[in-house]
């Protein structure tokens, strides 16, 4: 590890400076994915700003929008009585997620700005595009069981790690983003990339902006929902595949649905196309496996994860007669 | 007569220390000076360093020095011809680069991340070579060690001809011990040609052995401490390259130093369960009575060292079968050599075994375990021989009736719970019950406590607290009176704690030298004490820690102050007698697994587990229902979750973290239940304690994977059995 500097500024505008001055400076909340990409050289910060003791920490409900500030703790948003009856679907995420000791320490910012799990972007001996752009992409021709089988490219098939965002992307949530140039509001699906050519950049946030927080509208997916995490040991493993699934039902038909996948793509996959599948129908198995084939039309498997297209399929199906209850 | 100690289930002697964080393990040990090292590895996996540039390194703040073969101080114990097979690694013996992950320098500085910090400044060139990492792509090079011969009873082959039969591939892939303490060492040369250790070790006299034929020293010169262990599973029965390395940075700095490797590492520096590719062909008539059993194996090992296990002696002596013929070959790749893990090659010749009676069962339409009781070998079909004690029958009822096996179905995937499909497997284990040479003292002080020396360890199964029992029976003192010391090489010669042989092999030396105490005490007694005076030593009773004769009592605590003793101790060697020429001596398991499998999504999930051992006599209930419980962990990783890949383009592991290589956890761990059949075994030892460690673990995976294929009908012959295995 590189010798690095350490502040602590007193308010947001100040840590917004510290960065914004300081090419290679990181903003540092619980650390729980940038502590091991520094130890493992992923990334050599010359600065760290801690943002800890800003007032970023809050749940609230402001004329029927949660906002969770970007400090609130992981355990600490899982287990609000205002997120686990207005929005349960974004707690069974967040439970899913890493394990107890992290999520007592990840934040809500940090947790949407973690850095893939591909091993080939954590081991620096081997290429890797998002490491070292143009150095190559080690996942391709590798060992990609876990990799993406939706909107990658020739340069990245890596997947974005969080159990949480599927959830929120699903719930249509806005970030809150504060910045050199002022504020400004990010829709949930706008807010992390696809790799396409620049799989460097995981997210679209600008240099020197600051996530203060998020806003989750009021929603009817209150009842009928499920989050459902396939993985290769019950817990403290990233997903082979997710699926944020939520349904409105009345008179036995499905009003509208919010449909997410995780372990699947370079971002929380929303499935619009799916969505809209279900939309009128009544929530059946069969219904739930046409919407499941929608999902995976434009799938693209590589060596070692062609499973995760069933296992997708299966998945969302699955998840969706549990949000059912069918 | 106080109760007896043995049978017990006495709480660890040692817990309070541990769970209190008073325990010290050896990276806790703090030499006056120590310096702090890291390692510098190959990202090549075959060829020569061409150049190491450390000038970088040596600027850094904190830096001592940085050692590599450029540099480092001679090992006089090293044979010329590289490689040698006796030798292994010749730690910077050359510039020559055999796997991935090999050390190439090492680097010293006066804190860690200063030492970590250096070590990425090293900057080293090589000469790449070809390397062959793929077990599957180099089955070609496969080769019979002088040591593993073929083995044939009957005739060959003799399953084609069978009525009922097939012949199935059983796969598995590198598991990595993966304990939670790190490996490591600290080297203190206190003089030139005084070496201390603080070690990592499940054997602190098998330490001393290689270090003094390494650096040609008398062993009086070389201490070696081992006092706790955080987990080793096998991975501490040898010496590693860096720990010697470790030491050749001490003696050319004069400074003692410190290394303790990274998980990443752990992969690459201490061993691992080779893979191993095993075709096994079975036949029975078909009421079910086997007739031919063929069982090959090949595994791999390194370039520079051939390591060999048990892995098809299993199928040789496990069923009555009348004509079996085995095969074991290894493959050398360029990773480093492996070592036992748990169980260690029966383990692996399990799983394939106990896989193919399970498939046969299936093929005769018949109940597993009534195929496995109809050819249960009532002698040792390889030896010959009687068994000093099986209950092997016993076992598979007491499981059986644990785990409802009348539930069953015998055609695959007709129950479900819940959604999930429901199956129920079960398999056997065999591990041969040794036992060794060992030596122990003990002291008797003035005060009536009782210490016993030994040179054994402990890497977790609670082996102080099972000797303590087993001296409190022998002498009949209180056993919170009795401490049993371990892991100092200047105590009595005992072996390195593998192959579930501790409690037998110490344990005997143990008993062996209270009642070599007793003597003293008796001929002290009759000798030089009035009240026993005219009474032969031999006629001495001992009852509760008290010499007895007719109505005269004495307790040995009197007897030393009598004498104006401050303290008595008497040493003795135990060893086995030639029992094992007539008796064929085996620990038996029977593991029985409930299974969930999620029909959608492939998940696995274990929701009951009984595991039945027959291991004589159970010296402490609670500690041996704890080592099952651990062997089952470790048997539910082997089926469902371990396995460490390899990009073979790099011959890089890319899973060497525990995020990515799953052992399993809390959650992946149902209620197990631990049955023990705890009748002593007339033959093998006084304690009539057979071993445990080994057939917790034994079989095991089968016994999931059996279950597996009863809830779905899918037969998983490649572990472990993950999810998208089952979609």
């Amino acid at each position: 590890m590189n010798q690095f500097s350490y502040v602590r500024p007193a308010s947001q505008q100040a840590a917004i400076d510290a960065l914004t001055k300081d090419k290679s400076a990181r903003f540092i909340a619980g650390g729980t994915n940038l502590l091991d990409l520094m130890k493992n050289g992923v990334v050599a910060p010359e600065k760290l700003v801690d943002i800890n003791r800003l007032p970023l920490k809050s749940i609230t409900l402001n004329n029927n929008t949660l906002h969770i500030g970007a400090l609130t703790l992981n355990s600490e948003v899982a287990a609000h009585t205002l997120v686990t009856t207005r929005h349960p679907l974004l707690s069974q995420a967040l439970l899913a997620g890493a394990s107890q000791q992290l999520r007592n320490m990840a934040t809500t910012g940090g947790n949407m700005m973690q850095r893939t799990r591909c091993s080939y972007f954590y081991d620096i001996t081997m290429p890797c595009n998002k490491r070292t752009p143009g150095s190559g992409c080690s996942a391709i021709g590798g060992i990609n069981r876990m990799h993406a089988i939706f909107g990658a490219s020739d340069q990245c098939i890596a997947v974005h790690p969080s159990d949480m965002c599927i959830a929120l992307a699903a719930l249509d949530a806005t970030v809150l983003v504060a910045g050199p140039k002022g504020n400004r509001r990010i829709p949930f699906g706008e807010f992390h990339r696809l790799p396409g050519n620049t799989p460097d950049k995981d997210n679209n946030l600008g240099k020197g902006e600051l996530i203060t927080g998020i806003d989750i509208p009021a929603s009817p997916f209150t009842q009928n929902i499920y989050y459902l995490k396939v993985r290769d040991r019950a817990s403290y493993a990233f997903a082979l595949v997710s699926v944020a699934a939520a349904l409105d039902i009345s008179n036995n038909t499905i009003r509208s649905a919010r449909l997410a996948m995780g372990g699947v793509a370079h971002k929380p996959w929303r499935l619009h196309e799916a969505e809209k599948a279900l939309i009128g129908k009544t929530p059946t198995i069969e219904n739930f496996r046409i919407a499941a084939t929608v999902a995976t039309q434009s799938a693209r498997t590589y060596k070692h994860n062609a499973f995760k297209v069933p296992m997708a399929q299966n998945s969302l199906v699955t998840a969706l007669s549990k949000a059912a209850a069918v | 007569m106080k109760k007896q100690a043995v049978g017990q289930s006495m709480d660890r002697v040692d817990g309070r220390l541990k769970v209190t964080g008073t325990a010290r393990y050896f990276a806790d040990h703090q030499p006056e000076g120590m310096l702090y090292a890291a390692l510098v590895c190959s990202p090549v996996s075959s060829g020569r360093i061409t150049a190491i540039d450390a000038a970088k390194a040596l600027r850094a703040p904190g830096v001592a020095d940085v050692v590599s073969h450029l540099n480092a101080p001679p090992v006089p114990g090293y044979k010329a011809d590289n490689p040698n097979p006796k030798q292994g690694l010749k730690i910077f013996y050359d510039d020559r680069i055999y796997s991935n992950g090999q050390p190439v320098a090492i680097v010293v500085a006066n804190t860690l991340e200063r030492a970590v910090h250096a070590a990425s400044l090293v900057k080293v060139t090589y000469a790449q070579e070809v390397h062959k990492t793929d077990m599957d792509e180099n089955m070609g090079q496969a080769f019979q060690h002088k040591n593993m011969k073929d083995y044939l009873r009957g005739e060959a082959d003799a399953w084609k001809k069978a009525p009922v039969h097939l012949e199935a591939e059983y796969n598995i892939p590198i598991e990595v011990h993966n304990p939670m303490e790190l490996a490591g060492i600290i080297a203190h040369w206190e003089t030139p040609d005084q070496l201390t250790v603080y070690a990592k070790t499940q054997g602190v006299k098998s330490v001393q052995q290689t270090l003094k034929t390494l650096f040609q020293l008398p062993e009086s010169q070389i201490t070696v401490h081992s006092r706790f262990v955080g987990g080793a599973f096998g991975m501490g029965l040898r010496i590693w390259p860096m720990e010697v390395a470790t030491i050749l940075a001490a003696k050319k700095i004069r400074k003692p130093v410190k290394l303790v490797i990274t998980r990443k590492d752990m992969f690459t520096l201490v061993g691992y369960r080779p893979a191993a590719r095993q075709r096994i062909g079975i036949g029975a008539t078909t009421d079910g009575k086997l007739t031919g059993i063929t069982h090959e194996a090949v595994a791999n090992t390194s370039p520079y060292e051939d390591f060999t296990e048990a892995i098809v002696n299993m199928s040789r002596m496990m069923y009555a079968c009348p004509n079996v013929n085995t095969r074991y070959q290894l493959v050398p790749l360029n990773l480093s050599t492996p070592v036992w893990m748990r169980g260690p090659g029966e383990a692996t010749g399990a799983f394939a075994l106990e896989s193919a009676i399970d498939e046969l069962a299936h093929q005769l339409k018949m109940d597993p375990l009534q195929l496995r009781i109809l050819n249960h070998a009532d002698t040792d079909p390889e030896k010959h021989l009687p068994y000093s004690s099986k209950y092997l029958k016993e076992a598979y009822e007491m499981g059986a009736a644990k785990i409802g096996w009348q539930q069953r179905s015998q055609t695959p995937g007709q129950l479900q719970e819940n959604g999930w499909l429901v199956g129920y497997g079960m398999s056997s284990g065999v591990f041969s019950a040794g036992r060794g040479r060992a030596t122990a003292s003990a002291t008797l002080k003035a005060d009536g406590t009782l210490v016993i020396r030994s040179a054994a360890a402990d890497i977790g199964p609670g082996t102080a607290t099972a000797m303590v029992q087993i001296a409190a029976d022998a002498t009949g003192i209180d056993a919170k009176k009795i401490e049993f010391l371990l892991g100092e090489s200047a105590y009595p010669e005992a072996p390195r704690q593998g192959g579930s042989s501790t409690v037998s092999t110490v344990g005997s030396a143990v008993n062996d030298v209270c009642r070599s105490l007793q003597q003293k005490l008796g001929e002290m007694a009759s000798a030089g004490i009035p009240a026993f005076k005219g009474v032969k030593a031999e006629n001495i009773q001992h009852e509760d820690g008290q010499l007895v004769a007719g109505n005269t009592r004495l307790d040995y605590a009197a007897l030393l102050q009598l004498q104006q003793l401050p303290e008595l101790t008497v040493t003795t060697t135990s060893q086995a007698g030639d029992e094992r020429k007539h008796y064929a001596m085996y620990s038996f398991s029977v593991h029985f697994t409930k299974v969930h499998v999620h029909p959608a999504t492939g998940v696995v999930r274990i929701k009951h587990i009984v595991s039945v051992a027959d291991s004589g006599t159970v010296v402490n209930t609670k500690t041996a229902r704890s080592q099952m419980i651990g062997g089952v962990v470790g048997g539910i990783g082997m089926a469902l979750t371990e396995e460490a890949l390899i990009d073979h383009r790099y011959g890089r592991y890319v899973n060497n973290n525990y995020a990515d290589y799953h052992v399993p956890v809390n959650a992946d761990t149902p209620p197990t239940d631990v049955l023990f059949i705890n009748k002593k075994d007339p033959v093998i030892n006084p304690m009539g304690a057979k071993g445990m460690g080994e057939i917790a673990l034994i079989g095991f995976a089968a016994a999931v994977s059996n279950a597996v294929f009863n809830a779905t009908g899918k037969r998983v012959r490649d572990l472990p059995i993950t999810p998208d295995k089952l979609i």
